[in-house]
């Protein structure tokens, strides 16, 4: 926005009288850098709002599980006093900056009258500060008593997540089930609570689980354990990814939460725990397998395969991603995995294996019989 | 740009020849004596041209980053490059480019603000100006010397806060962490070298008159900040030293496997990284406190509480650290500790928003740049403050922590506060130091683009992370729904590189035809404003006295001095 | 290139106690005093964390006779300072000597101490965690000694030399604050590595 400027000396020089005159000052620049900011306002609220009914939003504004809905509620309460905040102190600013602007053709001599301060207004504006502080600083503790100390009915099913670079080990204790980077939880009802309380460790460096519609994050700190508890109230998937940086690869370790009705869960469980049937038209595959380097860092139950550098393979066809979400399951990704992981992961840590084509769509062959 | 003009833009012709007879005016001669100088004048102005070299590095970096995120998928730059980027442009920024600028407006301003001649130490001046040049390029030589993770590319890509065990020598291979670990350990030597000169020079060397409670308040903010160096400084040196013993040493520190603790690297690092941002953005309000009050023509609102504010946040800052580490996973009893004494230090750093808001009122403001510049940063950190309080409730951070919407929180505070208020600054000293004024048409169309940029990237930013999206990641799918919001971020950093285009364009046309600035071209009430532009080398040719916060403003007013009130 | 002019004829400087050569090193020592209060805490917090390998109580021997040395070196100093002051330019440079060679003594006690640890005890810095922080916190007070020792040591040749003056005392005041200082920190180390930690 440019100013008209006529005589080219004042473009320096805007103390002398006749310059004032032509150097507007910029109240108007004001109006336009609010209304930007609204417009700005809306199309993020927009934005929000639509994400809201998007099934693979998210949102931190669509929680789906009661710690997330706990977050939410302290959020918006927050947001309406630092809202209301806002309001006050900028239109005060406003309202000062097109005020008391020096108008051109006043006496420049003249100064305005110097008030040094105000015992009285200035404790008032400590005091009210203070009190709004204090407010929501008791207002947070509660929430994250509520959160960081829950109750634990007796129906809460037990996770535990270690985190690798750059994938998720997924255990169930008490179910004896081995998986990787798809979570697998039932809902909850107010009535019989089932929450699922996960135990958080890792590995090697720090990560951080975060689906941030169903809880806040936490991190996977080696050496000290965590708990997070989610509690979802409707069936579907729920999509994360790691939240601190750990590496290369971080951007590709994804999340996949999916929240199964009762009888889905079962069918789950029931899936996870059951051996793979031996199937002999694969063998060949499973011959790939357990003879190469693979089985130094995979396991799948009846092989000899027992390594856990790397993700448990024995129901890799129940997962809908592979690599932590780096690529679809289908089986040209798994047979572009096999050959080159790095091109579908840059970063990950599993090597090309070097095998032929032959031995690549043999061993998928016998991976796709991992259900 | 000839030998002359230069020498007399920075005031060295006559001064040269009053001090050692010196009439050589070759480059050698002037190169030589810019590279020995002890004068902090010098020195100032070498550390703000320091800056402003590594604001375009960080500049080409951030732009690197906006371009590779812009769209989804994008294949701009791989992981390991942009792991390196983001490391870098962090590292740069604060300590290459935000503590120069500190510590430059420091060495210039101090001295003349008091009525001294210079810094109580002006060869520890310029050995920690010249610690803290050593550290930089240190770090930047990691990209032709060091070896990354992968081994592809060199520079640190550990994040700019390295994280254990991230930096173990298991996870990270190569030298490129130890150029990080060593780059900034020396310039933190050289932080705290200046910081002992600008306290000691402030408790000692006031002229006469000038009480504490009679100096500019820009100099009670730099006595704050410097006590804050000494403290801040050294838990990050402390804990550099302890990573390089475990990297090189074999100790475990942080060596979870012996029984070391990842979480104590955190605390160290946040012990200082805490009040190190306190100590980038109380300059920031020091040129606030002065440039707001000068072009308002009133006297600062409450000086006292002013004081009092600055000093409450020196202590309560060092108190704060874990609001970093809310899901780190630490007890409930310290997260409510963290989040209390979070929200408690917003309130002294609050305040001064009013006090500055009172010296407007009833006022006669004049929009000159240096005062679009404030106003713009009145505005945008009342937006930064209280999006930090939404992060200082720990439940909520729970979710906004490590994401996008933090990354726009602390570039609100950075950008839209520290480097606007930076701006302000170098419009309204630069007539002072060069003894030219900077082109105000210019300096319009540089804050206005760069406030249209500011705003495109920086409002938008806060909605990704809203949205779920991670910081510190070189690519997202397309379902994600980020896609057009990283864009719009990508469009403002245009902008921005735009306004700091013009910027230098100013800086450098206005060093050769700028008008003419004389001694006090903004009616000003401080010390240094009483010499020429550019002071001469001893700045006063008299140790002046005072009788008032507002030396000139008593001898302009002489019936009617500062003195009689307060 | 003109030096500054010295400070205390630009009518600047205010009380003496006040004066800049104190108030900078009561400055450093602040950094200081924070960079050892970090190697602190982490020797309190790893206290009895070491998974394996010698504890405190199994090879720690309080070195008394080193820190009587160390702390009599403070006295020693005071001592050659108030000579200096009261011109009497040998007995400076006695008492300095002294102090030198007590903490040349405290080192070298230090040094003993270390040399039985490794050799006898196995405990080196990469041992375990006890290791680690010991070797670090008691090797970063020795590096604050041998700093201290290198600048009294230039003192002294300069008074070998007959270059220091009655007028001198107050700058070498300012070393002796960080020789103050050192000792301090020893107090500190050794209350916790000794006393506390075993």
């Amino acid at each position: 926005m440019v100013l008209p400027i006529h005589n080219m000396q004042c473009e320096t020089d805007h103390f002398s009288p006749q310059c004032a005159r032509q150097l507007r000052p910029w109240p108007k620049e004001r109006v336009i850098r609010f209304a930007g900011a609204l417009s700005f306002a809306v199309g993020a609220a927009a934005q929000v709002a639509k994400a809201e009914v998007d099934t693979n939003s998210t949102s931190i504004f669509s929680p789906a599980s009661a710690p997330a809905h706990l977050i939410v509620n302290l959020a918006h309460f927050v947001l309406l006093v630092t809202g209301g905040i806002f309001v006050v102190v900028l239109s005060l600013i406003i309202y000062a900056a097109i005020r008391f602007r020096h108008r051109p053709g006043e006496d420049e001599s003249l100064e305005p009258a110097q008030v040094y301060g105000s015992d009285s207004i200035e404790l008032a504006w400590t005091i009210v500060p203070l009190v709004i502080a204090t407010i929501l600083a008791l207002t947070t503790a509660r929430v994250i008593q509520q959160i960081q100390n829950p109750l634990r009915p007796a129906a809460a099913v037990d996770v535990q997540v270690v985190g690798h670079q750059f994938w998720w080990e997924v255990r169930y204790p008490k179910y004896g089930i081995v998986t990787a980077n798809e979570i697998h939880v039932p809902v909850s009802d107010q009535a019989s609570r089932e929450p699922t309380f996960i135990d958080l460790r890792s590995a090697d460096v720090v990560h951080s689980f975060w689906v941030p519609r169903l809880a806040g994050k936490l991190d996977l700190v080696p050496g000290h354990p965590n708990s997070l508890w989610i509690e979802p109230e409707k069936p579907g998937l729920y999509l994360g990814q790691c939240a601190e940086y750990c590496g290369t690869a971080h951007s590709l370790m994804l999340l996949r939460v999916y929240a199964d009705t009762p009888a889905e869960f079962a069918r789950w469980v029931a899936n996870q725990k059951a051996e793979p049937v031996d199937d002999p038209s694969v063998a060949a595959g499973r011959r790939v397998f357990e003879s190469y380097a693979c089985i130094n860092c995979h396991g799948i139950a009846g092989t000899s395969g027992d390594g856990h550098f790397g993700p448990d393979l024995t129901h890799l066809m129940s997962r809908d991603t592979l690599g932590a979400g780096a690529a679809a399951n289908t089986a040209d990704n798994l047979k572009a995995w096999i050959k080159d992981p790095g091109h579908l992961k840059p970063g990950v840590l599993m090597p090309a294996m070097n095998l032929s084509d032959d031995e690549i769509d043999a061993l998928a062959t016998y991976l796709a019989t991992l259900k | 740009m000839n030998h002359e003009s230069v020498t007399s833009m920075f005031g060295t012709g006559a001064q040269g020849a009053a001090g050692k007879r010196e009439t050589d005016h070759s480059p050698g001669a002037v190169v030589h004596s810019w590279i020995t100088t002890v004068d902090h004048k010098r020195l100032g102005i070498m550390y703000i041209l320091y800056a402003f070299l590594f604001l375009m590095i960080g500049g080409i970096e951030a732009m690197l980053i906006r371009l590779q995120l812009a769209v989804p998928d994008n294949h701009l730059v791989g992981p390991e490059t942009f792991n390196r980027l983001f490391t870098m442009h962090g590292t740069t920024m604060i300590f290459l480019v935000a503590m120069p600028f500190v510590f430059g407006f420091g060495n210039y301003l101090i001295p003349l603000m008091i009525g001294a001649r210079d810094l109580a130490f002006p060869r520890l001046n310029a050995f920690g100006f010249w610690l803290t040049v050593f550290g930089g390029f240190l770090l930047y030589y990691s990209v032709i010397g060091g070896e990354g993770m992968t081994g592809a590319g060199s520079a640190p890509d550990v994040g700019w806060f390295a994280y254990s065990p991230l930096t173990a020598r298991a996870f990270s291979k190569g030298h490129s962490t130890d150029y990080w670990i060593l780059g900034i350990l020396v310039g933190g030597f050289g932080s705290i070298a200046t910081a002992v000169n600008l306290l000691t020079s402030i408790v000692c060397l006031r002229c006469p008159g000038m009480t504490l409670m009679k100096m500019p308040l820009l100099a009670w903010l730099y006595l704050v900040v410097s006590g804050m160096v000494l403290l801040a400084i050294s838990p990050l040196t402390a804990a550099q030293i302890m990573l390089l013993l475990d990297r090189y040493l074999g100790s475990h520190f942080f060596d979870v496997q012996a029984g070391g603790s990842a979480v104590l690297w955190m605390h160290f690092f946040w012990i200082f990284g805490h009040p190190e941002v306190y100590i980038l953005v109380l300059p920031a309000f020091a040129f606030a406190s002065e440039i707001i009050p000068v072009f308002s023509r009133k006297a600062i609102f409450g000086y006292p509480a002013m004081v009092a504010a600055t000093v409450a946040i020196g202590f309560v800052s060092v108190s704060v650290w874990a609001h970093h580490m809310f899901a780190v996973g630490l007890s409930s009893t310290s997260n409510i500790f963290f989040a209390v004494s979070t929200m408690l230090v917003a309130v002294p750093t609050g305040i001064k928003i009013f006090n500055w808001i009172g010296t407007m009122w009833g006022g006669r403001i004049r929009y000159a740049t240096p005062m679009l510049f404030s106003l713009g940063f009145l505005i945008q950190f009342l937006l930064a403050g209280l999006t930090g309080i939404m992060l200082s409730a720990a439940p909520f951070d729970w979710q906004l922590t490590d994401s996008y919407f933090v990354v726009a929180h602390f570039h609100y505070v950075i950008v839209g506060g520290i480097i606007f208020m930076i701006f302000a600054a170098i419009y309204y000293w630069f007539p002072k130091a060069t003894g030219r004024m900077l082109s105000e048409r210019l300096g319009r169309w540089h804050f206005a683009l760069f406030l249209i940029g500011f705003h495109l990237t920086f409002d938008t930013m806060h909605v990704p992370g809203i949205l779920g999206m991670p910081r510190r990641i070189y690519t997202y799918g397309a379902d994600r729904g980020w896609g057009t919001l990283n864009f719009i971020c990508t469009i403002g950093a245009v902008f921005q590189a735009a306004g700091i285009l013009v910027f230098f364009f100013n800086l450098i046309r206005s060093l050769r035809c700028g008008r003419v600035a004389g001694n006090d071209p903004w009616d000003a009430w401080t010390l240094e404003w009483s010499t020429s532009s550019p002071p001469p080398e001893y700045n006063f040719s008299r140790v002046p006295r005072v009788n008032s916060r507002r030396p000139l403003w008593d001898l302009k007013h002489p019936d009617d001095p500062d003195s009689n009130y307060e | 290139m003109p030096v500054a002019a010295p400070l205390s004829e630009s009518g600047n400087e205010r009380h003496p106690a006040m004066d800049r050569g104190r108030v900078g090193m009561a400055c450093l020592i602040i950094a200081e005093s924070a960079i050892f209060t970090i190697f602190v805490v982490a020797y309190i917090f790893y206290l009895g964390r070491s998974l394996s390998g010698p504890q405190p109580r199994d090879v720690l021997e309080a070195p008394i006779l080193n820190s009587i040395c160390l702390l009599s070196s403070s006295a020693t100093i005071s001592l050659a300072i108030r000579s200096l002051r009261k011109d009497r330019r040998k007995a400076f440079a006695g008492w300095l000597a002294a102090t030198i060679a007590l903490g040349i003594e405290f080192l070298a006690g230090t040094g003993r101490e270390w040399s039985y640890l490794i050799r006898e005890k196995g405990l080196t810095i990469s041992t375990n965690l006890f290791g680690t922080t010991f070797y670090s916190l008691v090797g970063l007070h020795a590096s604050h000694v041998v700093v201290g020792l290198i600048l009294l040591m230039i003192v002294f040749v300069f008074a070998a030399c007959g270059i220091i003056q009655r007028e001198h005392a107050d700058r070498i005041d300012v070393i002796a604050l960080y020789w103050h200082f050192v000792d301090f920190i020893w107090v500190v180390v050794f209350t916790v590595v000794y006393l506390v930690g075993r």
